[in-house]
């Protein structure tokens, strides 16, 4: 069951106008595998993101998800198989209480479906989600309006929201930008937890130190192309990946 | 000395709204006065008034329906500018049935606000996939290239309409009637926008990706919302057929498009009860400047400016604050 | 019926050509505010009227030269496009349900305003500039026209040079391809977004100038100016001024065949029938793809 592969992309192109985002890009994902996606601002990390969970439809290529061809499936039908993600740039509905927040992903088809119809309180469960990713109950964070919440909040909540989807594939788009240290350091044992359940979790990072000690796998991007594939520690040492960051040849 | 506006929560709006104890009288009236006294006054408004101003409450029940209807629209991302679509579709389904096959308004009412909202529903469809003013603009143009349709092909009467629809058999079941589905939408759209449906539409408005990204069908909740409104707006339309007893081009015309536009953002957008206030300024308004004609459209647009501009948010809403909370001046510590 | 039928389509042709020229002419000003700024402004057909009346004025009751007075009235609807971003637009940029309403709710006044005023009726039209008439492949056509095709191609060009060619032209292309970026590098989105409302309301001023001749004045030819700039860029695709051309020919060939060959009275339905074609099978416009990522969703 280990070595099952849950997301197979298969030479995936996208250009806009002109510009080639993603060229060629293919990788298969095992599952319960960690995978580290970087590269240098600009090189189609997100856009790579947007193809596999159909919000941008790719030019040419196929993605198939549990053995399922889901190339240019509709976004809201890729959540409904499994595929949840988290955005780079957090929009909360800024005038509703965190908790309320949760809602409309609890409101979703697949949740409905996995626990038969009925959740019960969705206030409840929006609160025991909220608690696991860390807000404390006690001091009834997550009955603050969302727009009163500083960003190491909201960015808990932008995963709580993924989470509360239950899903097979998990993709954080940036999750620790913009955070400090410590409040990265606060996350990522949530994100441990979440692989040690046996979730399949892709990672965008930039902060690649606190991404290493948790990847198994790293792949990067450069110009919409793959140059490396492989563990951490080796992808680090690939003379390709030293002259796509420091730019040296 | 600098000083800033304070807004605090009246006490007994947090005892009466939060705990749930309500200990005395005048905490239930504070908590129902808001609620009951407009309905029983609303109820109580056609027995005390004469057949001209009947008409004329008639009319803010109708334009407050559409005002409904644009709101509920507004709340849910999408800004129509031709509410008159709905109005009129409404208006000439019911003229058809009851005109060629001779259905009694018992049918056609409810038949052309259910069809009249499908065809609306069906003709703005392929607009939703499209965010911002698309909506707006073709709503703006369809009811207007309808009138051109209707005079170019003179199917339905053409310029003629068509004439001597079945009245509605009294005066007073007229008023009660759209006075009854006034409240009844009112209330009912009030409550569904409150429930977690409701949450969903307005997350449409808010930020439509992450709705998406909940594994939510967005066209298809957009596609129920619009199909409620235009039923509203045309069971407005096909009741006012059988009022006048006459359905023709005038049906599509502006005014049902501009009022309840303006009714909604002079009243305060987002609460349905700011468009049905709205209406119930501005419809009588309009009765009085009559004199004045077609200034009226000139005040409704520098109406709609001023309110937009100066308090978007509206009377509803600030009657609301006022209500639930006090304000004082307090020094500001620098 | 074989002798008049080559005449007919050639004077068909002719006649298309010069209808689509004015529909591109018509919806280029909105067009060109929309894809700068993002603002859609509902004003455009009222702005249309304000100047052609503005130059009838200045005609019949100041007694300007009609050169002058066409000048100033394009430079008084710029005024008026300006003002009515910097007190009213400015004040809720970026909340699309409130520029919506301001920009439709100025439009209505401006409009019922001069229907209230009683400037109605045949007397208010302007004059042709030249009154003649050609004959051009064996069609007679009015100088009129003629004039339109000329002004209306100068501008389409124009409008491409100074987008490409110009530092104002490249600065309003870098707002509307990214607001934020054209930002940081400098560019005040205020004053160009102040610039693109005043030059997409000297548009319609100018397109008034040379169509209005044509035919008169009146407040309700605000509302058609305004559906038909609205019917090629949703045809086109917004913010494009590739489609907005492309739109513009297709609708108005449309219309001229349909007049001809089938009836007057359903060149109305034409467009009516290609905003819906076109909205179900291509969502955002023939040409109107760049767009893509932010419209559609």
């Amino acid at each position: 069951m280990k070595t099952a592969t849950i997301l197979k992309v298969a030479g995936l192109f996208k250009n806009f106008g002109g510009v080639q985002a993603i060229s060629d890009l293919h990788f298969d994902l095992a599952e319960g595998e960690l995978l580290g996606l970087i590269g240098p601002n600009g090189s189609g990390k997100t856009t790579a993101v947007n193809l596999i969970t159909g919000f941008v439809k790719p030019s040419t290529g196929a993605v198939f998800f549990k053995g399922l061809d889901i190339t240019g499936l509709a976004a809201h039908r890729t959540v409904r198989l499994g595929i949840a993600r988290t955005f780079q740039m957090v929009k909360p509905f800024y005038q509703l209480p965190a908790y309320k927040n949760m809602i409309i992903p609890l409101y979703s088809p697949r949740v409905k479906k996995l626990v038969g119809g009925k959740y019960g309180d969705r206030d409840a469960v929006a609160l025991d989600l909220l608690e696991e990713v860390g807000f404390e109950r006690d001091a009834r964070v997550a009955y603050k309006v969302a727009g009163a919440l500083p960003q190491g909040y909201l960015k808990r909540l932008e995963l709580a929201k993924a989470i509360a989807l239950q899903p097979d594939l998990l993709i954080l788009d940036e999750l620790f930008s913009g955070l400090s240290l410590a409040e990265v350091a606060s996350i990522l044992p949530i994100i441990e937890k979440l692989r040690r359940d046996g979730k399949t979790i892709i990672m965008i990072e930039h902060r690649l130190k606190e991404l290493f000690r948790i990847a198994d796998r790293v792949i990067v991007l450069n110009y919409g192309q793959k140059i490396a594939d492989g563990r951490a520690a080796d992808v680090m040492e690939s003379a390709a990946v030293k002259s796509a960051y420091l730019g040296t040849e | 000395m600098q000083k800033r506006r304070e807004r605090i929560d009246r006490g007994i709006n947090v005892r009466s709204g939060d705990v749930f104890a309500l200990c005395s009288w005048r905490e239930m009236l504070y908590l129902a006065g808001p609620r009951v006294m407009p309905v029983v006054a609303i109820l109580l408004l056609p027995l005390a008034l004469g057949i001209y101003w009947q008409k004329v409450l008639l009319s803010v029940a109708v334009f407050a329906l559409l005002a409904i209807s644009w709101d509920l629209l507004a709340q849910t991302g999408m800004i129509s500018l031709g509410q008159a679509l709905f109005f009129g579709m409404g208006a000439y389904v019911t003229g058809i049935l009851n005109h060629y096959w001779g259905l009694p308004p018992l049918l056609t009412i409810p038949a052309a606000a259910v069809f009249g909202g499908l065809i609306c529903t069906a003709l703005l469809l392929p607009v939703l996939r499209l965010r911002g003013i698309y909506f707006s603009m073709v709503t703006l143009i369809l009811p207007l290239m309808l009138v051109r349709l209707i005079e170019a092909t003179r199917i339905f009467g053409g310029t003629e309409g068509l004439t001597g629809m079945t009245p509605l058999p009294s005066r007073w079941l007229e008023i009660y009637l759209i006075v009854g589905a006034m409240l009844a939408a009112l209330f009912g759209f009030r409550r569904l926008l409150g429930t977690d449906y409701g949450l969903v539409l307005k997350g449409i408005r808010d930020n439509d990706r992450s709705v998406i990204n909940a594994g939510i069908n967005i066209y298809w909740y957009k596609t129920q919302a619009l199909w409620i409104a235009s039923t509203v707006g045309a069971f407005a339309g096909s009741f006012m057929t059988h009022v006048y007893m006459f359905v023709g081009m005038p049906v599509f015309a502006l005014d049902y498009s501009i009022l309840p536009i303006a009714a909604a953002v002079v009243g305060g957008p987002g609460s349905l009860a700011g468009a049905t206030l709205g209406a119930f300024i501005l419809v009588p308004l309009s009765e009085v400047l009559r004199g004045v004609g077609g200034l009226r459209i000139v005040f409704y647009g520098v109406f709609l400016v001023v309110f937009i501009v100066a308090l978007p948010e509206g009377i509803f809403h600030y009657v609301q604050r006022k209500y639930y909370q006090f304000e004082r001046w307090v020094e500001v510590d620098t | 019926m074989q002798d008049y039928g080559m005449p007919m389509l050639l004077g068909t042709i002719v006649y298309a050509f010069v209808n689509s020229i004015i529909l591109a002419l018509m919806a280029i000003g909105f067009n060109l505010t929309f894809g700068i700024s993002g603002v859609a402004n509902f004003a455009y057909g009222a702005l249309y009227i304000f100047s052609a009346y503005a130059t009838w004025m200045g005609l019949n009751l100041v007694g300007m030269p009609y050169p002058v007075a066409a000048a100033v009235s394009i430079l008084l609807t710029m005024l008026a496009g300006a003002l009515m971003y910097r007190f009213i637009l400015m004040r809720v940029r970026g909340q699309a349900l409130s520029e919506v309403i301001a920009t439709f709710g100025i439009g209505l006044a401006i409009l019922e305003i001069f229907r209230y005023l009683g400037f109605v009726g045949f007397e208010y039209n302007l004059p042709v500039f030249v009154d003649d008439s050609i004959v051009l492949a064996g069609v007679f056509i009015d100088v009129q026209r003629l004039l339109i095709v000329i002004i209306g191609s100068a501008v389409i060009l124009g409008l491409w040079w100074f987008t490409h060619h110009t530092r104002l032209g490249l600065a309003f292309r870098g707002i509307a391809q990214d607001e934020r970026t054209a930002l940081t590098l400098g560019i005040d989105s205020d004053r160009i977004a102040l610039l693109s409302v005043s030059l997409g309301a000297g548009l319609a001023a100018l397109a008034a100038t040379v169509i209005i001749p044509l035919g008169s004045i009146s407040p309700g030819e605000g509302y058609d100016v305004l559906i038909k700039a609205l019917a090629v860029c949703i045809i086109g695709g917004l913010g494009s001024t590739g489609g907005t051309i492309v739109a513009s020919f297709v609708i108005g060939f449309a219309e001229r065949f349909t007049d001809t060959y089938i009836s007057s009275h359903w060149t109305m339905i034409v467009s009516l029938a290609a905003i819906l074609v076109v909205l179900t099978l291509k969502p955002s416009g023939l040409f109107g793809k760049q767009k893509e990522l932010e419209e559609r969703i």
